[in-house]
């Protein structure tokens, strides 16, 4: 029977295994190869050669964008956090009827289904030059000329990245703190502990799978992107996936691929940190 | 009741800004869409108009939206009831603890957290090897799902974490197939949800933009057509074709949301019969 199950249950299985193989598993092998091979201005000439390696360790930009790329991750991190713990904190304990709970994190979750594009796009009259923000501040009295930081810089892809990512920390944040036994809380209060106490030592600790989740989220799409920073920086600024993108458009697809291998391995390993300390498979 | 603390009225506060935090912006735009014939991308509004949508159906000089956007629908479409099919044939599958359940487990994983460029580049290099022509229904809809079916499956999972196995034993008692327990009992139980990873099927794809970036070939999708739209467009009629793809994708979600609220009553209904019986 347990033998039948197995067979049944790897036949279902067959469909999702088809797709990641070819368009997962086989792309990284692929990238892996190209990795190696050589290129000329108009093709790319299969081969074993670590040029493209040498030259992405032997540049002094490969360090700084990869500086840059973890530094975009840290401070959306910290803000994300920040903002998602409060937020989810909000709906979980504050907001008292399922209903009105469900609502507003419905509301909290719906731009997620909206373009990214569109969202990027609709900070320019906010941020602009001209816009609502520099206005506001010069009609103030704050400031007399408009500045010039506000978009097209690591301000606007900072902004943009805690815009777009917020919600990756709410979701899995408010998922664990609904989660929470009430009575804990209440045996706490009644143990003589503070409000912050109960925060610090009841609610933080029983989130922290929500947490991790959160974080995964947020520094694994933080380091593989390349529009945001492209688009919110004006192309002023850089980070691993604009260095890739910016070689696919020259037709350098090897040194695309190193460079994606690298930027891979680094995901991974950060990732496989993370999971040692949150069993996914669990929280769901 | 007891008195709410102060706190409470802090957090609400907190709340409200992170709402127009986040739709702010895009009220923004949907405001300044209806900018008249003489308006920029800023305030102030030169006027208001429907100018800009007009200008969004008549012939434009790049691109081809219109094209786009039902390249971009109809791939909603196939990606999200692949999505939705996989994923519960996944689900099932892993309740089964088959072989080899951890190595796809940890793919799935690794296809949420791979960059997207990466699935765009590799894509893009075994088809240009392989002498094949990339194209949206193919290799698009392919890159498309390995971002929508982890979505899909992570909800079958807690779906199925969740789900009471006494009712398929009761099912089998009574002398069901197990294709019988499936189509009259599993599904309809974890009906609405289905509705829940249809709706992330949809929206994922329609909006994805790295991972078709090199895998749709010559036919651009909706993104991909407003991405390039930002780099030479610079009235306007950009916002406008913003606004109406986000009030498209919000008509989609409430339409979704409505459908599971209604199938999640339809489910109470249908699947109690207390109080009604006659012992």
């Amino acid at each position: 029977m347990l033998k039948h199950n197995s067979f049944v249950g790897w036949l279902m299985a067959l469909p999702i295994m088809a797709v990641l193989v070819f368009f997962l598993v086989l792309p990284i092998i692929m990238i892996v190869t190209v990795s190696f091979w050589q290129a000329t201005e108009f093709s790319i000439i299969p081969a074993f050669d670590l040029e493209n390696y040498e030259f992405l360790f032997g540049s002094n930009v490969t360090y700084r964008v990869f500086f840059n790329t973890f530094k975009y991750a840290f401070i959306t991190w910290v803000f994300t956090l920040g903002i998602g713990f409060t937020v989810a904190y909000f709906l979980a304990f504050h907001v008292r009827s399922l209903t009105w709970q469900i609502v507003l994190f419905l509301l909290c979750t719906i731009p997620f289904w909206t373009s990214n594009i569109i969202r990027m796009i609709s900070w320019i009259p906010f941020l602009g030059r001209n816009g609502i923000a520099n206005s506001t501040l010069i009609s103030w009295g704050v400031i007399d000329e408009p500045l010039d930081w506000l978009l097209f810089s690591d301000f606007a892809v900072i902004l943009a990245f805690v815009h777009l990512y917020t919600l990756f920390m709410v979701v899995p944040i408010f998922n664990t703190m609904m989660r929470i036994d009430k009575s804990l809380i209440e045996a706490a209060r009644d143990a003589g502990a503070s409000g912050a106490q109960i925060l610090w030592n009841v609610i933080i600790p029983l989130a922290k799978p929500g947490i991790m989740i959160g974080t995964i989220f947020v520094v694994t799409l933080v380091m593989g992107d390349f529009i945001t920073v492209r688009f919110m920086s004006g192309s002023q600024s850089a980070n691993v996936g604009r260095l890739i993108s910016n070689d696919i458009a020259l037709l350098a697809y090897p040194s695309a691929s190193a460079t994606a291998v690298v930027l891979l391995l680094t995901v991974l390993i950060v990732i496989g940190i993370m999971l040692r300390y949150v069993d996914i498979r669990k929280e769901l | 009741m007891e008195p709410r603390p102060v706190s409470f009225y802090i957090l609400s506060a907190f709340f409200a800004l992170f709402l127009l935090f986040l739709y702010g912006p895009t009220i923004t735009i949907a405001i300044l869409s209806f900018q008249g014939p003489g308006g920029g991308l800023t305030f102030p509004m030169r006027g208001t108009s429907l100018h800009w949508f007009r200008d969004l159906f008549e012939q434009q000089a790049v691109g081809d939206i219109w094209g786009s956007f039902r390249r971009s629908f109809a791939l909603g479409l196939m990606v999200m009831v692949t999505t939705v099919v996989l994923s519960v044939m996944g689900g099932l599958a892993f309740r089964k603890k088959f072989k080899g359940s951890g190595i796809v487990f940890y793919l799935i994983i690794t296809s949420l957290v791979i960059p997207s460029i990466l699935i765009s580049l590799g894509v893009g290099l075994i088809f240009s090897q392989a002498g094949l022509n990339v194209h949206w229904s193919t290799s698009g809809f392919g890159s498309q799902l390995t971002w929508t079916l982890p979505f899909g499956l992570l909800i079958m999972f807690a779906v199925f974490n969740r789900f009471d196995k006494s009712y398929e034993e009761a099912a089998r008692d009574l002398g069901a197939t197990s294709w019988q327990t499936l189509r009259h009992v599993v599904l309809p139980i974890i009906g609405p949800s289905l509705i829940g990873v249809a709706l992330f099927g949809f929206t994922l794809s329609y909006d994805e933009f790295a991972r078709t970036l090199l895998t749709a070939g010559s036919y651009n999708t909706l993104p991909l057509e407003i991405f390039g739209m930002t780099t030479n467009v610079t009235t306007p009629v950009l916002y406008a074709l913003g606004t109406l793809t986000t009030v498209f994708s919000l008509l989609m979600i409430v339409l979704f949301l409505c459908l599971a609220l209604w199938s999640t009553r339809r489910k109470a209904r249908a699947g109690s019969d207390a109080g009604k019986g006659v012992l």
